[in-house]
């Protein structure tokens, strides 16, 4: 498990990238349903977006967001799927 | 004598407190989406079950939503969403596959300073309209598009 994170700021907006590695199983698969449910992102402690999701996002999720923020400030994603595991990144903004 | 009145006692007592929790079902359920995973939204089949689930309504007008996706998605399995959205005050967002069994595919919930603008992969398992939805104030609104899959990606 993993989570890769890009947060860049331009302009007061922080653009933030985020790969997270999650087969994402649908219900046909064996094992399935297994899939993230909810991803969290954080600035400086304080959630900026909650995202829901359903099986029906591809796997090995990818996100694309923007906040506003500054450089230096600490971006935390975070996700938990349907089977209580759970991830969590911390990256500075650059 | 004393056991009869306390059956209807009972009785009576159960019978509220099924009322009590229907009715609380049902205020909560806009802000549900708010907390917890919503089962119910993500459960529901059909797109105007999905949007029932989701906005409170079976019907989203038409407005100021962007959504970016491929005309020909070659592979239903990832297919690149990015919905953006220049109305005021968006407090949610959500995107809907219409065809697929289970329409709702993603739900966001923003604070303030998150913009309206996201981007994912989502699966598609045939040929279907796109539905992007945003939350503006108290309003939902959204765009549709149609998307062509070459090769389905729901497993099958």
């Amino acid at each position: 498990m993993s989570i890769r994170v890009r947060a860049q700021e331009s302009n007061g907006v922080i653009n933030i990238r985020a790969l997270m590695s999650h087969d994402m199983l649908v219900p046909d698969d064996d094992g399935g349903p297994h899939f993230i449910e909810t991803v969290e992102i954080a600035r400086n402690g304080d959630t900026a977006i909650t995202a829901n999701w359903n099986y029906t996002v591809s796997r090995n999720p990818f996100l694309q967001c923007e906040i506003d923020g500054a450089a230096g400030d600490t971006v935390t994603v975070s996700w938990t799927d349907n089977k209580g595991e759970s991830d969590s990144t911390d990256v500075e903004v650059r | 004598m004393i056991s009869t009145k306390r059956r209807v006692f009972l009785k009576g007592t159960l019978a509220a407190g099924t009322v009590g929790v229907a009715v609380g079902a049902g205020l909560l359920a806009p802000s549900k989406l708010l907390a917890a995973w919503p089962s119910e939204a993500f459960g529901a089949e059909g797109l105007e079950a999905a949007f029932e689930a989701v906005t409170g309504s079976s019907d989203i007008a038409d407005g100021d939503v962007t959504l970016s996706a491929p005309e020909i998605a070659e592979n239903g399995a990832v297919v690149p969403v990015s919905v953006e959205s220049s109305l005021d005050n968006v407090t949610e967002m959500a995107v809907f596959v219409e065809l697929n069994n289970l329409p709702l595919v993603a739900h966001y919930v923003l604070a303030d300073g998150a913009h309206a603008n996201i981007s994912g992969r989502i699966r598609m398992g045939e040929s279907s309209n796109v539905i992007a939805a945003v939350k503006s104030g108290d309003t939902w609104y959204k765009t549709v598009q149609e998307v062509k899959v070459t090769v389905g990606g729901c497993g099958g």
